[in-house]
């Protein structure tokens, strides 16, 4: 663990469970933008890898991060449907943008793992334990939606019957640095998912960024005791009224641009009944089957495993890599694809995202962060295909009303 | 990191003790484990991911669990890569294997019920260790009826165990094949077809279907024709499986994960979604 630096009494195993905060009443406090700096310097120092956002090939993307100078001062993203740009702002904020296509699940569930190594011993074979420990990561400026994502894939990895050993590791060692947001991209619906835009616990600590009235400080709530203690080492000065009235005048903001949303109202039992929709052919149209969306979505957890063997033969190392519902071998068994279809695909994608997902992890799949608009080749908007599936079976209903009346 | 739960994704060495070919195309292991190992018994319906070193993982049934205790039975036939590796091991060959793994079939809610065994092709492995249960706990259960259909005489699996069954008084087993070859004197057919001279009682009989989806479809009709209650039908379902654990996605059917939900489902829970298309 990397915060065991700290000489805090009853510190130590790295394991303590942090008391709740109550909601609202965490003192708050304010730091100047060099702060940030000294922030990831701390956390570098008690030995947290600093991943952060940051420019590359014309996106903001996560990656390790050092200082101050590698986030992207000054710059937003503006989203549509199909569409990501980066534009320049007016000001110099540091976390002035949305979202960009890599969400943090990389880091909890990794793109390929080594799930094992193997060497043949006789006629028999002898097995290399699987990889090492995932590294202690300080995430910096995780935003609400993606507090909420991390928490589905953790119900995921961790909630079941099954406890992946990786994920449970990473996620109980990261420093989580949130952001709350101050505005939304046109792709977002978090509201309606109630992910956002301000996240009130999950996190270690939480920065909003005021940028009003030519001012430039962060106000800064702690989450957890960690959060508390790496604070106190940068010497805050509290916060008052006017700025606590400042942070809440961000996120109605930021709630105010939201034009997107989801109507949950029994959407697993909608799609339920709504499997042989028109609307499937439709979007199937369009749809590339490319994969992006699930690649780019937050909460999607779907693998494949991969044999790679030497030369020789003598050793094998089993991979796990991340699959898609929408790949040709994904429901492939002896005598052909179960799923051949871009219908059947997409069906299966947003059925299990909206639907099936509360029956295995009692919530919804989607967190609302827009990246599957935004990314889609040909822009198509899932907030749209479930409001047509709504209106549709809606009709339906009333045809069937109608009828019997 | 070698914890437990790692541990369920990584094989454990088995030594094949026997090996035998059931026909021209399916095997049977005799495994047990290498060492001082122990066995993790396997309920009849439950799985096994295999492991052939150098080509992958297939899920296979566990077609026997044990009459000697110390062994589990596999019965496998070639369909690819992997399992034309499996089908070639020899005694004394070690494989790799993980399990058991899923939900098996309800046999304690079976007893004092008449018990239908409905099966096709390879799907009679897995529903042996039902009729091994059935034989040895015979007096737990109602009539028994064996349904079994195969492509093709050549194709019929465990000839000598059908014998068995057939010779006793108290099992009724029928056999028919797609198409007939010279010297084939008994039925030719849909398995489907020889439901109609089985004797049972429909109210309080437990069905039991391992096949071909398509023929598992056609079952299920003449079953609910006779008045069998959906509740009271179960199957065994096929679905791309990587991890058995319910982590990777693939076998995905509705909300439920065959790996871990199944494969063995009651047709109530099923039954709206079993005639979706590409579900
Ligand atoms: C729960 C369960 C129990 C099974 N029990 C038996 C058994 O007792 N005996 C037996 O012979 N077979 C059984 N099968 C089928 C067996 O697993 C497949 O024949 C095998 O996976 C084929 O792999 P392959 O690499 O040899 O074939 P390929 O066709 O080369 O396989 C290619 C890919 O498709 C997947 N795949 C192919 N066919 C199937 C299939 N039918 N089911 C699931 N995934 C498939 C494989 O995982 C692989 O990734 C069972 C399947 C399941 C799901
Ligand atoms: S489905 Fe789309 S909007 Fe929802 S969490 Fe996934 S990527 Fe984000
Ligand atoms: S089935 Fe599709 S939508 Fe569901 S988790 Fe897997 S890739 Fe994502
Ligand atoms: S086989 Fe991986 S989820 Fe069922």
């Amino acid at each position: 663990m990397g915060t065991q630096k700290s000489g805090t009494p009853g510190r130590g195993d790295g394991r303590r469970v942090d008391p709740p905060d109550v909601p609202g009443g965490a003192p708050a406090s304010l730091l100047e933008p060099a702060a940030v700096g000294d922030l990831l310097r701390i956390l570098r120092e008690q030995g947290y890898r600093t991943i952060g956002p940051t420019l590359q090939d014309e996106a903001i993307v996560y990656d390790e991060i050092e200082g101050l100078g590698d986030l992207p001062a000054g710059l937003t993203d503006r989203q549509q449907p199909g569409e990501y740009r980066i534009e320049e702002r007016s000001d110099d904020a540091l976390f002035g943008y949305n979202l960009g296509p890599r969400s943090w699940k990389q880091y909890f569930f990794p793109p390929s793992l080594r799930l094992f190594a193997a060497r043949r011993a006789g006629r028999g074979f002898e097995i290399e334990p699987p990889d090492a420990d995932p590294p202690a990561l300080a995430l910096i400026g995780i935003r609400p939606c993606e507090i909420a994502g991390l928490d589905v894939q953790a119900r995921v990895f961790t909630g079941g019957g099954h406890v992946d050993p990786w994920f449970a590791a990473a996620r109980e060692r990261a420093f989580l640095v949130a952001v709350q947001c101050a505005q939304a991209a046109a792709t977002c619906f978090c509201g309606s998912m109630s992910t956002g835009p301000r996240a009130e616990r999950g996190f270690d600590l939480a920065l909003t960024e005021l940028l009003d009235e030519g001012e430039h400080r962060f106000l800064v709530e702690p989450g957890s005791a960690r959060g508390r203690e790496v604070l106190a080492v940068l010497h805050p000065t509290p916060a008052g009224p006017a700025e606590r009235a400042r942070a809440e005048a961000a996120t109605r903001r930021a709630e105010s641009q939201l034009s997107r949303s989801v109507d949950g109202e029994g959407l697993p039992e909608l799609l339920e009944a709504a499997l042989e929709h028109p609307r499937w052919a439709e979007v199937a149209e369009r749809c590339l089957s490319c994969a992006n969306c699930t690649m780019v979505c937050p909460t999607c957890f779907c693998h494949t495993v991969e044999e790679v063997n030497d030369l020789s033969g003598e050793r094998t190392e089993r991979w796990r890599r991340w699959d898609s519902c929408f790949s040709g071998e994904h429901a492939y068994i002896h005598g052909g694809d179960l799923r051949p279809s871009t219908r059947g695909r997409y069906r299966q994608w947003l059925t299990h995202k909206f639907g099936t997902w509360h029956a295995q992890f009692g919530s919804s799949g989607c967190v609302g962060c827009g990246r599957c608009i935004a990314w889609c080749p040909v822009g198509i908007d899932v907030t749209e295909e479930l409001a047509a599936l709504r209106v549709g079976s809606d009709r339906a209903e009333t045809a069937e009303t109608e009828e019997a009346t | 990191m070698h914890t437990e739960a790692a541990e369920r994704l990584v094989p454990t060495p088995y030594v094949v003790r026997d090996a035998w070919q059931e026909t021209h195309n399916v095997v049977s292991l005799e495994l047990a484990p290498e060492g001082d190992g122990v066995l993790e018994p396997c309920a009849p319906g439950q799985f096994n991911m295999l492991w052939a070193f150098g080509a992958g993982e297939a899920p296979i049934s566990a077609s026997s669990v044990g009459a000697s205790g110390s062994a589990v039975l596999h019965t496998i036939r070639q369909a690819g890569n992997v399992t034309r590796a499996l089908c070639a091991a020899a005694p004394g060959d070690v494989i790799g294997l993980r399990g058991p793994f899923g939900r098996g079939w309800p046999l304690e809610r079976a007893r004092g019920r008449d018990v239908i065994v409905m099966a096709g092709g390879i799907g009679l492995a897995p529903l042996r260790p039902v009729l091994e249960h059935l034989e040895t706990f015979r007096d737990d259960f109602g009539r028994v009826t064996l349904l079994y259909g195969t492509r093709s005489p050549e194709d019929i699996l465990f000839r000598g165990e059908l014998e068995n069954w057939r010779g006793r008084f108290d099992f009724d087993v029928q056999v028919t094949v797609d198409t007939a070859v010279r010297g084939w004197a008994s039925n030719v057919g849909a398995v489907t077809e020889l439901l109609p001279r089985a004797v049972f009682e429909p109210e309080r009989s437990m069905a039991l279907l391992c096949g071909p989806e398509i023929m598992m479809r056609f079952c299920i009709q003449a079953l609910r024709g006779r008045g069998v209650p959906p509740e009271w039908i179960h199957l065994s379902m096929e679905r791309n499986m990587k991890c058995a654990v319910g982590l990777c996605g693939h076998c995905q059917w509705g909300a439920d994960f065959v790996c871990k939900d199944g494969p063995v489902f009651p047709l109530d829970r099923i039954e709206g979604r079993l005639s979706v298309r590409e579900r």
